[in-house]
């Protein structure tokens, strides 16, 4: 019997990003703010990380709002409708339902129904994650366009008075469409995960957890009494990192990952018009950019000074900002990489639209 | 194999590069937090460059250990050894 051969989706040869949309939240926070819930100084703030302000979102602004805001201005850059969109992807590690997910919900607001949805967990690796997705889809021909958004509301999961991670943060949103090019505009995605680090970045304790302490008063998996006995402002889980890990495995390993996605696209640094890394710490940026021996031409995206740290939503908030204040590296390219809770990573170098 | 004359010339070029202080003030006594005001974000960038640079693995835990120059010129010379 002979089987009839099936059809397949039509490939695509190359890809692009086609617009950038970014979503500030309106509340400024400074260090002088955060001072008053840890022990520090401005200047120590500054120095350890270069963040002089974050913004924050109010209680009434969500997820899917800053992802809407955003995703609607890289909608109208590209010149697409959201009704081409072929899927919606959400970066996001705080949008405070398990299911259903903010890319669902997205999609709908924006009119691209019924364009598949989903949310991706790789937290500041979250975008860069999309953008390998995205470029997947499009060139495999399984969807025309794709929305990619990081979207993240940080406050509701940091405890102001500690001292590793909540004063880096912020909230927002960044966003683009990738669709099909003439010329290639997404190099290869270098990506990938070390779980082994598990504990390096997360949340304090799981949701299981929360239903345990609100039963009984403790945590059903602490270790000890002290640590079992808890207090009503402990019961939600936040934030914690173990800084110096993470401040080595991002500079030594990451600087690493970003040289494998310039090889990979057959790029040299001095070929770069920006560099884009996730917008962590000042002090891991300069020492990225060092390692990877980037000549002083090469654009580097320091938004974190006044956004903080916004896990998926930072590398399109600071593509954004790039692009607005020097409209003319449009077309250049730019060496982009994420990376975070997980751990994971991602990199890729990129034209930029 | 490098000689503990030879670990701590190297290491004071890589906390002169880090920190801008003279590699002369980094003698074997000093403490990295004490003494020549180094920051826990500047140590660790201070430990990945020795790292690469004596071929050696500072393990995480070991940092806190390294308080003097010496603390660290000694585990530097006995992690090549």
């Amino acid at each position: 019997m002979s089987v009839p051969t099936l059809k397949q989706a039509p490939v695509q040869a190359n890809t692009r990003i086609m617009g950038v949309g970014a979503y500030r939240p309106s509340v400024i926070v400074t260090n002088e703010d955060v001072c008053q819930w840890i022990d520090s100084s401005d200047e120590w703030i500054r120095q350890r990380t270069g963040i002089v302000t974050r913004h924050r979102a109010p209680a009434d602004v969500s997820v899917i709002d800053m992802a809407e805001g955003a995703a609607r201005e890289a909608l109208q850059k590209a010149g697409i409708e959201a009704s081409q969109l072929g899927a919606v992807i959400v970066s996001t590690v705080t949008h405070p339902y398990a299911t259903p997910s903010a890319a669902a919900s997205l999609a709908d607001r924006l009119g691209a129904t019924p364009a598949p949805a989903f949310d991706i967990s790789a937290a500041c690796a979250g975008y860069c994650y999309g953008i390998a997705q995205g470029d997947a889809l499009v060139r495999s021909g399984a969807a025309a366009y794709v929305l990619v958004v990081g979207a993240e509301k940080l406050s509701d999961v940091i405890d102001n008075t500690e001292r590793t991670i909540s004063f880096l943060l912020g909230d927002g949103a960044g966003a683009v469409v990738i669709g099909p090019s003439d010329t290639p505009g997404i190099g290869p995605s270098v990506w990938g995960s070390d779980g082994s680090k598990w504990d390096a970045i997360g949340m304090t304790h799981s949701m299981l957890d929360i239903r345990e302490l609100a039963l009984t008063g403790k945590r059903g998996s602490a270790v000890s009494d002290e640590e079992a006995a808890v207090t009503d402002a402990s019961l939600w889980p936040t934030l914690r990192q173990d800084g110096q890990t993470v401040f080595r495995w991002a500079v030594w390993e990451m600087a690493k990952v970003a040289q494998q996605a310039l090889d990979a696209a057959g790029i040299r640094s001095e070929d770069l018009a920006a560099f884009i890394p996730h917008q962590a710490n000042m002090r891991i940026i300069d020492e990225m950019a060092k390692k990877l021996q980037l000549p002083e031409s090469v654009k580097i995206a320091r938004d974190i000074a006044d956004a903080g740290n916004t896990s998926a939503a930072s590398i399109p908030l600071a593509t954004h900002r790039l692009l607005e204040e020097n409209p003319e590296l449009s077309g250049g390219l730019a060496l982009q990489i994420g990376f975070g809770a997980g751990l994971v990573f991602g990199a890729q170098v990129v034209v930029l639209p | 194999m490098a000689s503990n004359e030879e670990i701590l010339a190297g290491l004071a070029e890589i906390v002169n590069e880090e920190t801008g202080l003279a590699t002369e003030a980094v003698e074997m006594d000093k403490s990295f937090t004490e003494d020549l005001d180094i920051d826990s974000i500047s140590m660790m960038t201070i430990v990945v460059n020795a790292e690469e640079k004596f071929g050696v693995r500072i393990p995480d835990e070991e940092v806190k250990n390294l308080k003097t120059v010496g603390d660290a010129v000694g585990f530097i010379a006995n992690a090549q050894a």
